[in-house]
């Protein structure tokens, strides 16, 4: 084994194998950036250039390119509150606000820097596991998949800050989003309203880009200054080194436990952020800053999500299932290499799987220097006055959410999303709850129902439900005696007790769509209705629960961060922003994409920025220009526009 | 001075109308730097992603005047939205073509009302036909036909995507054997399934022909599977032959003659004749609008038959094509006409099937 380890790792320091993995970690990189797009648009690009290439190479170049998706999603998500990607959901919660205090550099670096080491340490337990993996994966059987997804939703106690009401009606509302479309064991159309869109469910770009870009867009407008509130740009990249070094322990744990939940197919790298940002909350003494922008926030999750990469290579590799939603792009490349995945990885193209791990070690030391290079000249950005940043990431957002089903309808959802995130911001009811919520519903929902049919209810005795079952009940325990402080929505604003009208309002919508997803569950046979009607019933007692406690006046409950100007009868100007942008997306039904653009960003800049006419001209061609090319690079599609589409 | 009189606005007009118009005067015989667009109703990494990505750099090479062919992935719906979608869109010059799969094909024959395609405005011009097999748990002590008793005894589960998915005509032949088959519908794939066989949670399973090779194969060498039948290979006077992937496997048809001492008949083997064509001897298919030209067809068809022809071509192939025999021209397009044309009768027979037992309507 050791003999044939070594070999590999001379093959990849070869210098035609490192120039192709340098290749492919610069698109990981460059798709990593960009929101939404992950794997499968890096694959794309790559693809058509597999064809003939000699497999080492070839396997290199597309290993950079996964591995460092991770890395690279990172930007967004600490320097414009977007998760990058769903691996790095849980960095936007201390990231962000590290960069509205002008440490946006400290934040990236020691994002990077946790991201190398957690990546190398996820590729050096690959290393050993790989060979001994094949009975750990065999191990976790839809029963006990079915329990991590309970363990996920548990997360929901550590992230729902000051109450855990909201946190439950919050999460249980994310169940129901989730479970809108197929369900799984019957094939019923379940909350469709008959609309083709639905059948598939609401796509997690939407659903996330909705939840977090579009209100921090519209708050950053409101505030009407740059994302940093200084103009220093603070420690920069040395401090934030030295920070992960600081916590050592906190990286291997975090590394280790995302190697272990990547290597199971099924859930792969949709909560293992989340996991791990709870972990450092649980595990730290001082848990007041978290939230606020405790770097610790930002080194856990990033740890984690590329070390889970290197897990999700072991279903990949050993069973041909892939663990994660790159790891199937991952495996198409092996397939059309000629490599069938399988045993065989193990025994006698063993070399080929080291070749493998060691490109993925390689991978994430090269993004990650290439990463921290850029951090400092890319957190100038946070500088800059929000207002000409915002068009571009209402650009970026759209053009992620339309990339999931290249439907008109993604757009929509985003916006209603956006709504929906805008007012749950506004109100203090924790988003990542309900991402949460949402992101493990078709999981839970699958993995129950097959767990029940291949066990019956035996499955509750298996030895792995009950250790998972107890880890839970630990977690759940220690969330909620110290995670109370967390807060991902900001601070309320003194006069919140008066508006609670308002408050009550909007929780009792939360309630009319519960109380919906029940009466839609009753109309479907037995196992097609039971996952619905128990999430729909937990979602209508909690929301229920967070009225009378709102009509009762309990401080945990109340929040509404623009209670003073509403009272003042003032506008704050979301919602005129959230018009602006829905108008947007009307226009680009009907016009397109493009010429949408080239009409929203000068009368955007000029309007909303008092941009002069040269400046609005550079960056409106900047835009066009830079989404056109992505486009077109990447084999994308643009929404054509009814106009287009009746002229062509 | 006047740079630009009339006359030479109008030339100019004209020079750019002659331009603009280029695409449909285009000559069949040549694709020269235009860009074929290739629409495959998955996502990438997919099986039929990635055998349309393995033809698509041969197609550019062979088609007149060497095109670029670029893949378009439109997934969501199990493959109907992408199809809803082309159907729609596409152009008729030739330059739009499509990449279908079994799961495009099950809904349009059984009338989902999703679908918004129909492969009656399609012409077919490759098709790659595919195989499979079916086999169990060696706990069951089951080796062959003649175990059909001990079979039948058992209450065995089946791990599969759903009752309208590729496994379609494999259910519909447990009914046909008289099988207590209990199926678990959701799985992810067809590997997840697998995964669920490994894991001992399902008893009985089914691959296609390059899963099999490549994963099961191996656990039946270890002892810890035993293959049952293939499926064969049905042609479409409904003749069903051996699977020349699995020259020793019975088939189907062979497993159920000498396990109920009968031959398969009536509405229920027509069905599974019927599902087999359209799903596995038509499994992907590159299609094209019907109103595209017929020489612009013709030189399809002559580029396929040149790919598949190609003396390397069974070699690069690998696993994934197999040694099935690929139909191109107007043969696939003859396929395609029977195999989509479904009786009536038959349609019915599906439809009150998959809803009496799995509670599926359509």
């Amino acid at each position: 084994m050791f003999d044939i380890a070594l070999s590999a790792l001379g093959q990849v320091m070869s210098g035609g194998h490192i120039a192709f993995l340098v290749l492919g970690v610069c698109v990981g990189l460059i798709v990593g950036i960009l929101p939404g797009l992950g794997g499968i648009a890096g694959m794309s690009i790559l693809l058509p250039f597999l064809y003939g290439m000699d497999p080492t190479s070839a396997l290199g170049m597309l290993i950079g390119m996964v591995a460092v998706i991770p890395t690279g999603d990172t930007f967004t998500s600490v320097m414009m509150g977007i998760p990058g990607s769903s691996a790095s959901q849980a960095t936007v919660l201390d990231g962000f606000p590290m960069a509205k205090r002008g440490e946006a550099a400290r934040a990236l670096s020691a994002a990077f820097t946790s991201s190398l080491l957690g990546g190398v340490i996820g590729a050096l337990v690959l290393s050993f596991a790989i060979v001994i993996a094949r009975p750990l994966v065999l191990s976790f059987s839809s029963a006990e998949l079915f329990m991590l997804t309970l363990f996920g939703l548990s997360m929901v106690a550590v992230l729902s800050g000051r109450s855990l009401t909201k946190g439950i009606a919050a999460a249980g509302i994310g169940l129901v989003i989730g479970s809108i479309g197929t369900a799984p064991a019957t094939g019923e159309a379940r909350m469709t309203f008959g609309i083709d869109y639905l059948y598939d469910g609401v796509s997690l770009v939407a659903v996330a880009m909705g939840l977090f870009a579009i209100p921090e867009v519209i708050s950053l407008l409101k505030r009407g200054s740059a994302i940093s509130e200084t103009t220093a740009l603070g420690g920069g990249w040395g401090k934030g080194m030295r920070d992960v070094l600081r916590y050592p322990w906190l990286v291997a744990r975090c590394a280790s436990m995302g190697c272990v939940i990547g290597a199971l197919p099924g859930l792969g790298g949709a909560v293992v952020d989340w996991i791990a940002y709870s972990h450092a909350v649980q595990t730290s003494r001082d848990k007041s800053q978290f939230g606020k922008g405790d770097v610790r926030g930002v080194i856990a999750p990033e740890s984690a999500n590329n070390a889970c990469q290197g897990g999700a290579l072991i279903p990949t590799l050993l069973f041909g299932v892939p663990g994660s939603g790159s790891m199937a792009v991952f495996l198409g490349g092996m397939v059309l290499l000629g490599i069938q995945p399988g045993v065989t990885m193990v025994e006698t193209k063993l070399d080929l799987t080291y070749t493998i791990i060691w490109s993925l070690a390689l991978a994430n030391v090269v993004g990650a220097g290439l990463c921290v290079l850029l951090a400092r000249p890319v957190a100038r950005l946070t500088q800059v006055p929000f207002v000409y940043l915002a068009p571009f990431m209402v650009m970026i957002a759209m053009f992620a959410a339309f990339q999931a089903s290249r439907s008109m309808a993604d757009l929509v959802a985003l916006m209603v999303m956006g709504m929906v995130g805008m007012y749950m911001r506004r109100f203090g009811w924790p988003r990542p709850a309900l991402l949460i919520g949402f992101v493990l519903a078709p999981g839970a929902e699958n993995y129950l129902y097959q767990a029940v049919q291949f066990y019956d209810w035996d499955w509750i005795t298996r030895p792995g439900v009950i250790i998972i079952a107890l880890i839970t009940i630990i977690s759940v325990w220690l969330g909620l005696r110290f995670g109370t402080e967390i807060s991902s929505e900001g601070d309320s604003d003194t006069a919140d007790q008066k508006t609670r009208g308002r408050q009550i309002a909007f929780a009792g919508l939360l309630f009319l769509v519960a109380a919906y997803c029940i009466l839609e569950a009753l109309q479907l046979s037995f196992l097609g209705m039971i996952f619905p009607l128990t999430i729909g019933i937990l979602a209508l007692v909690a929301s229920l629960a967070v009225i009378l406690r709102l009509r009762a006046g309990r401080v945990a409950e109340i929040h509404d961060d623009d209670a003073s100007a509403t009272l003042a009868g003032e506008s704050s100007g979301r919602e005129t922003y959230l018009a602006v942008f829905s108008g947007l997306v009307a226009l680009i039904w009907l016009i397109g994409f493009i010429p949408a653009m080239v009409i929203f960003f000068p009368t955007f800049l000029i309007v909303a920025g008092k941009a002069r006419p040269v400046p609005t001209l550079l960056m409106t061609a900047g835009a066009v220009g830079f989404i056109s090319l992505i486009t077109w690079a990447m084999a994308l599609r643009l929404p054509e526009g009814l106009i287009g589409q009746a002229l062509f | 001075m006047k740079l630009l009189n009339k006359t030479g606005i109008c030339s100019m007009l004209l020079g750019a109308t002659a331009v603009l118009a280029m695409p449909s005067l285009l000559s069949a015989q040549d694709f020269a730097g235009e860009t074929v667009e290739w629409t495959i109703p998955f996502g990438v990494g997919g099986g039929t992603d990635v055998w349309a990505r393995f033809f698509a750099p041969q197609l550019s090479e062979a088609l007149p005047g060497k095109p670029t062919v670029v893949v378009l992935n439109v997934p969501g719906g199990g493959s109907i939205s992408g199809a809803n979608q082309f159907a729609m869109r596409a152009s008729h010059d030739g330059l739009s073509i499509l990449g279908t799969s079994a799961s495009t094909q099950y809904p349009a024959i059984l009338g989902d009302p999703r679908v918004r395609y129909d492969y009656a405005n399609w012409t077919a011009v490759l098709a790659s036909p595919t195989g499979g097999v079916v086999y169990i748990d060696p706990k069951y002590n089951v080796t062959g036909p003649q175990d059909i008793e001990k079979l039948r005894a058992e209450k065995i589960r089946f791990a599969s995507q759903g009752a309208t998915a590729l496994e379609m005509p494999v259910l519909l032949g447990f009914k046909m054997l008289g099988l207590n088959i209990k199926p678990v519908f959701g799985m992810e794939s067809r590997g997840a399934g697998r995964l669920a066989f490994e894991r001992g949670e399902a008893g009985i399973d089914f691959q296609t022909s390059s899963a099999y090779l490549s994963s099961v194969k191996p656990l039946v060498d270890g002892g810890k599977a035993v293959p049952l039948f293939s499926l064969g290979v049905v042609d479409a006077e409904g003749k069903v032959a051996r699977d020349p992937s699995f020259p020793d496997l019975p088939t189907f048809v062979e497993f159920y003659e000498q396990a109920t001492g009968a031959k398969p008949e009536g509405e229920a083997f027509g069905a599974w004749k019927a599902l087999m064509l359209a799903g596995f001897s038509l499994q992907k298919m590159v299609v094209l609008p019907k109103d595209v030209p017929a020489e612009v067809v013709a030189d399809y068809g002559n580029a396929a038959k040149a790919i598949v022809e190609a003396p390397d071509f069974r070699q690069r192939a690998g696993d994934e094509i197999g040694v099935y025999e690929q139909l191109v021209g107007p043969d696939a397009d003859a396929a395609l006409k029977g195999a989509l044309t479904l009786d009536p009768g038959i349609r019915e027979f599906l439809t009150n099937w998959l809803s009496e037992d799995y509670n599926v309507r359509m």
